[in-house]
């Protein structure tokens, strides 16, 4: 049931993706997005393909598993695509009563659906690889610079960790409920839209009771083990680059350049 | 009733790398109006077992039958299935949900396609089996003791007076008293009732003063289906799966041991007293 959403959960294989340091894939998932939004023409889309394979075939993680949490987004993806698609002005090619497909409308919802699937295949890869905890480490040291304009990091970063941490968490209270409330007789699936909402009530009150005890007693866990903030805390395994994290970054600057080359030269 | 699994195995995200093997060819036939308990080291597949009893979960291999039908078989009703297999999870308090007690052991019945007036009989009957006054019925169930919610919940599910009771440790963080008690009701509501319970336990003292017939589980496969006091001869057997026979059984071998004339088949105090009793002569 729920455990089937799959979108961005970490995958435990070893791979050269998943060792490298949680900076780089955080830098590179930027770097590729805003390579996708540089791009205006198909051919600018042959180096982000290339690169999307490579690091897809490096990271060990199946290709059928990541398009299957790709799913839960197919929805999304189509709307965009439709909307753009009767959208654009232009050069009309086909209509029929109000709408109409143009020239323009096609190259648009095209562009849209490349870049719509590749945006989440991209980040989904960063989560697959990486575990919530190396992510937000690396979003704390990657960030750290903003300390200077008083942006609390690290407060953000273990908010963020926690609530990484507690999703599969709730995800799998969520499944206990479920089954509790069906061993009553409970019926998630049949009945209109009313009858389906009402028969949520039993599910997520007990669900909001519990999320609430939990956060209760992992604050006072945190403070009973003495937290009080970022200052002057040590981690025990800091971040440290390696020789295959500059080969990375080098990578990721060359596909860089070629996406501007290609933007500028055609 | 009849409920006979048949080679029975499961598998938890199978094709998957977090694909897991929980069961493994399961035979097993529950009795009419028998108290069944099972037992095993924890992780070995006890809660995985109880949910196939109620269709919750689907063997990925082999057959469950309720009542001579496949419970896989998609025109067989689960829902259905589920009022007469009543299954009681661990820490079942967890899925009260309801503004009051007793609108919370409705639910159930009231799911069960009873009318309003009747599901109110039973939820009153169950509350009152299972020793809740009248004076919290109508409080909230968020409000009680972790005893009485415990009890509200299992009322919950005895009010669709199932004819098979599956409670997965029901006594789990309680205290000795409180646990002595809801055993004690559940042996009530057996007898009263004439139905079958399955109680799945870490306590071997529980099990062996409560239970007609014993399985025990390791690695998620049966290993011992049979009375307590042929199943606790088996010690060293069971100590190797992380499990224990209860105290009396072991005091009563060391005593053997010594040269004491013990009758060592005893799995509860009241017989290890008596047969102590009769070897030293008072
Ligand atoms: N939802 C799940 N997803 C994946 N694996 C699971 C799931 N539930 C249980 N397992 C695995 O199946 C095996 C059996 O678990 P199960 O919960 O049936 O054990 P148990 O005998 O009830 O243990 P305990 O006494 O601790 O309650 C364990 O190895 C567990 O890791
Ligand atoms: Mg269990």
């Amino acid at each position: 049931m729920l455990r089937d959403i799959t979108l961005g959960q970490y995958y435990p294989v070893d791979s050269a993706i998943h060792r490298l340091d949680p900076r780089v894939k955080l830098f590179g998932t930027m770097v590729f997005l805003v390579s996708l939004f540089i791009t205006d023409n198909f051919i600018g889309y042959i180096p982000a393909i290339a690169f999307l394979i490579t690091v897809i075939s490096l990271s060990k993680v199946p290709f059928k598993y990541m398009v299957k949490g790709m799913r839960a987004i197919l929805f999304l993806l189509l709307f965009s695509v439709i909307c753009n698609l009767f959208m654009a002005r232009g050069d009309v090619i086909f209509s029929f009563w109000k709408l109409s497909i143009t020239k323009q409308g096609i190259k648009t919802a095209g562009f849209m659906a490349i870049r719509l699937s590749f945006l989440v295949i991209g980040s989904s890869i960063m989560t697959l690889t990486t575990t919530p905890n190396h992510l937000t480490d690396g979003l704390e040291k990657g960030l750290s610079f903003l300390k200077i304009f008083k942006v609390p990091v690290h407060d953000i970063a273990m908010m963020m960790s926690i609530a990484l941490r507690f999703i599969p968490i709730l995800v799998e209270e969520t499944d206990k409920i479920m089954k509790a409330q069906m061993a009553r007789g409970a019926d998630f699936e049949s009945g209109n839209l009313i009858k389906k909402v009402k028969s949520l009530i039993p599910l997520l009150v007990p669900l909001f009771v519990s999320a609430f005890r939990r956060a209760n007693d992992l604050a006072m866990a945190m403070e009973a083990r003495g937290y009080r903030g970022g200052d002057g805390r040590t981690k025990m395994k800091p971040l440290k680059y390696h020789a295959n994290d500059a080969v990375a970054y080098l990578v990721l600057f060359v596909y860089l350049g070629a996406i501007i080359a290609i933007r500028v030269i055609f | 009733m009849s409920m006979i699994l048949n080679h029975v195995s499961y598998v938890y995200n199978p094709g998957t790398p977090m694909e897991s093997r929980a069961l493994t060819d399961i035979n097993l036939k529950i009795n009419d109006g028998e108290f069944l308990g099972l037992i095993g080291h924890t992780g070995s597949g006890k809660s995985t077992l109880v949910q196939h009893l109620n269709g919750l979960l689907l063997p990925t291999s082999g057959e469950v039958y309720f009542n001579g039908a496949d419970i896989s078989d998609p025109e067989f009703s689960r829902k259905e299935l589920r009022g007469k297999v009543g299954l009681v999870f661990q820490y079942p308090e967890h899925q009260l949900f309801e503004a009051d007690v007793f609108s919370d052991v409705c639910f159930g019945p009231i799911n069960k396609g009873l009318s309003k007036k009747e599901a109110e009989l039973k939820a009153f009957t169950a509350l009152k089996q299972v020793g809740i006054e009248d004076e919290y019925f109508y409080q909230s169930p968020f409000d009680l003791s972790g005893g009485q919610k415990r009890r509200v919940a299992i009322a919950g599910v005895l009010a669709m007076e199932p004819e098979v009771l599956v409670l997965d440790e029901p006594t789990a963080g309680l205290d000795p008293a409180g646990r002595d008690e809801i055993l004690g009701m559940l042996s009530n509501i057996q007898k009263d009732r004439g139905c079958s319970i399955v109680l799945v336990s870490h306590s071997m003292e529980d099990v062996a003063e409560y239970a007609d017939r014993i399985i025990v589980m390791n690695k998620g496969s049966i290993v011992f289906d049979d009375t307590p006091s042929e199943v606790f001869k088996f010690s060293d057997e069971l100590e190797n799966m992380g499990l224990r026979a209860p105290e009396v059984t072991r005091a009563l071998k060391k005593l053997k041991e010594e040269g004491f004339n013990v009758d060592v088949s005893c799995v509860n105090v009241r017989d290890g007293v008596e047969t102590i009793s009769k070897c030293f002569g008072i």
